[in-house]
């Protein structure tokens, strides 16, 4: 092949080498999200309470342990699995039982889940149980929210600050 | 259709791209041969860049987005460049890698004795995805965003983190700018350790390269800068965790699986990377490649020349103290898991030579399944009834076109693992003793010979470059070459026609004047001296 000829397949094969780097280094754009819809994230880390109540050790139980173990209260350490529900305009959007971490099952629960919603005026009520009782639930928190679209809306949970935080 | 059929098919389409670009590029520029070495470069070019990036960079949720625009526009003639070149490498190096990974694949070099090679290349996909996820993660604009809170998810789906790390990334309170450090620190430690295991990756490669040559980097960087000019990498909208980014500018060399974790769970993804680095893992067992008899050193011939350790592609061959009572300091031995048989040792010998005849023809080091004096035998019986006056001798490797093909009245063929196990003196030999008019050499394709280093040791042995150097007194006219490959069985055979039909317009040769036995002596006690 003459050298100027040989050249020019070069420079060919670098265009369209770069043409490749250089468009899918963008292109073509992703789409994670219908634009026209707003996402709510539950996301928290919360511990329920212990399986068992505590019980206090008499002092004869007491006197059979070594000194340095003598803890008045002998607690189990496992936990109760928290029941967490969402609800979206009436309608259930999410129920679910969250296990205790941890190989003894004495850790934290944690939810992390994402909705993505229309964008809009929608009515939201979060529920969670936390302790050993049968029925119902020990935290709630209703709010109508008004979503935009593309809004990360989060919904965590914070005991210490009254129960469930619309964010 | 089977993996086999798959990969003859895959075998020939780089075959055909091999010779498309060793026209436009010649054979010592043919990218294609380069792939490994590009990706070397690449890195140097990535790290370069990251080097100078790393001056101008700030830690900081707000901070690491800023500095990155100063970069790209104020300072677009330098910083704006190298951030372009460091962004469009790091593409770049997923293309050769992918493409160097694949080509080893379907040539089938990764079973053997190159399975270290291979082995330790699949650790290098995790650590270059986990650089250029990285590098994405600090520029802090809507794609960090998205990269940050998919992988944190997916590392959270492991299940082994105490915490959700994915929490960080709730809202823009939760954010905290201690993460970018651990970035920077990842972004800077990841390719320092990748670096070492590219080093690993190499050890059973001997005459490894690790540059590419110099027209094929000069040109390939020359792209690299006019790309960073017309199209300057730049960033997106900065990060702003109250909105999630909906429609994305996306970096599809390292995000192509992203899209997956929008539809799988992330316990399904880490079964589909890990399965698939596992299966690359074990690959060179699957199965396992039936192995050619490795090369055997006879003492009694071996003089520790160290000529066979020169030229054995894989290390295979390394050079001891003496372990007999010869006054020679060192033999040659044979590693037999680094053996891949390809006879290039045997080659290189000096005592591999057909004009022997005062003992048994056993070289220093041979092949159990084809020896040399094998290879004496059958060379003088092909060519025994040769007849015309354009007969000729073709030895050909077993990687390359058909052989067969090629086989008439006044052409004989000699199959050998690799081109370069055939030792000068033999062409020497058939053409000075008469027994043919001419010697065509064949195998793989220019340039990508299946034991690395064929074509170029019998290149070089040929021009008189390398030991064992062919003698000058065999007419050079009576040699030809057609690196041909698998795909080229017509470009073998018009060659082959083309250097019988110049053959025949030679003259009639003229063996060369028989030596006395005086003469020899002589040149021997020179020799000696």
């Amino acid at each position: 092949m003459h050298k100027a000829l040989r050249y020019f397949c070069q420079f060919i094969a670098y265009a369209l080498f770069a043409l490749v780097v250089g468009y899918f280094a963008t292109q073509p754009a992703y789409t994670h999200l219908d634009p026209d819809k707003a996402l709510i994230k539950m996301s928290f880390s919360h511990a329920g309470e212990h399986l068992q109540e505590c019980r206090r050790l008499t002092q004869e139980e007491l006197n059979l342990l070594p000194p340095n173990m003598r803890r008045p209260m002998d607690c189990l350490r496992e936990r109760v699995a928290l029941l967490i529900e969402l609800e979206l305009d009436g309608e259930i959007l999410y129920r679910d039982e969250l296990a205790p971490s941890g190989l003894a099952g004495d850790g934290a629960s944690t939810a992390y889940r994402k909705f993505p919603v229309p964008a809009g005026s929608h009515r939201l009520v979060a529920r969670l149980r936390d302790s050993r009782r049968e029925d119902g639930f020990d935290y709630e928190q209703a709010a109508v929210v008004t979503l935009v679209p593309q809004q990360n809306f989060v919904i965590d949970f914070r005991p210490e600050l009254g129960g469930f935080l619309f964010l | 259709m089977q993996v086999s059929s798959i990969r003859s098919v895959a075998k020939a389409a780089f075959e055909g791209a091999d010779n498309v670009f060793n026209r436009a590029f010649t054979p010592e520029w043919n990218p294609l041969f380069h792939l490994g070495t590009l990706g070397w470069y690449f890195y140097w070019i990535v790290i370069v860049s990251g080097i100078y990036l790393y001056i101008f960079f700030d830690t900081g949720i707000h901070q690491a987005y800023e500095s990155l625009e100063y970069i790209t526009n104020v300072q677009w003639y330098a910083g704006g460049v190298m951030r372009s070149l460091h962004r469009y490498a790091s593409d770049a190096l997923i293309i050769v890698m992918m493409l160097h990974l694949l080509r080893e694949f379907v040539t089938d070099r990764y079973r053997g004795a190159r399975w270290f090679t291979w082995f330790t290349g699949v650790p290098l996909l995790w650590l270059v995805f986990a650089c250029g996820i990285s590098g994405y993660w600090m520029v802090w604009d809507v794609l960090a965003q998205y990269i940050a809170i998919a992988s944190t998810e997916w590392l959270d789906s492991l299940g082994i983190f105490g915490q959700s790390i994915a929490r960080n990334f709730l809202n823009n309170d939760t954010l905290s700018g201690r993460f970018f450090t651990l970035m920077v620190f990842i972004h800077i430690a990841v390719p320092l350790f990748m670096l070492l295991v590219m080093w690993i990756h190499i050890q059973r490669q001997r005459n490894a390269k690790v540059n590419p040559p110099v027209g094929l980097a000069i040109g390939t960087l020359g792209m690299l800068l006019v790309l960073s000019l017309a199209r300057p990498a730049l960033s997106q909208a900065p990060a702003n965790l109250d909105i999630v980014p909906a429609v994305i500018d996306f970096d599809w060399f390292y995000l192509l699986a992203y899209p997956l974790l929008d539809k799988v769970s992330g316990q399904t993804m880490w079964m589909i990377a890990g399965g698939g680095t596992l299966l690359l893992l074990v690959l060179p067992w699957l199965p396992r490649l039936k192995r050619r008899a490795t090369a055997r050193v006879d003492l009694g011939n071996c003089n520790g020349c160290g000529r066979c350790v020169d030229d054995c592609p894989f290390s295979a061959v390394s050079l001891q103290p003496r372990t007999d009572a010869v006054a020679f300091s060192h033999e040659a031995i044979v590693i037999d898991n680094l053996c891949t048989g390809c006879g290039i040792c045997v080659g290189a010998c000096p005592t591999a030579t057909p004009f022997r005849r005062s003992s048994e023809l056993v070289p220093g080091i041979d092949l159990p399944d084809l020896g040399i004096k094998e290879l004496r035998e059958n060379t003088l019986s092909v060519t025994a009834d040769l007849s015309g006056n354009a007969r000729v001798l073709v030895y050909g490797c077993g990687h390359g076109a058909g052989l067969d093909q090629l086989l008439g009245p006044d052409v004989a063929v000699i199959k050998l693992p690799c081109i370069a196990m055939l030792p000068p003196s033999f062409i020497d030999f058939v053409i000075s003793r008469g027994h043919v008019d001419g010697v065509f050499l064949t195998g793989c394709t220019d340039g990508d010979c299946h034991y690395r280093l064929g074509i170029k040791w019998t290149s070089q042995r040929l021009a008189g470059e390398r030991d064992p150097y062919l003698r000058k007194r065999v007419p050079r006219e009576r040699i030809a070459a057609s690196w041909a490959g698998i795909t080229g069985n017509k470009r073998l055979q018009q060659d082959l026609r083309a250097f019988q039909d110049r053959l025949g317009t030679l003259p009639p040769f003229k063996r060369p004047p028989h030596r006395s036995a005086d003469a020899r002596a002589g040149e021997a006690a020179e020799h000696h001296a």
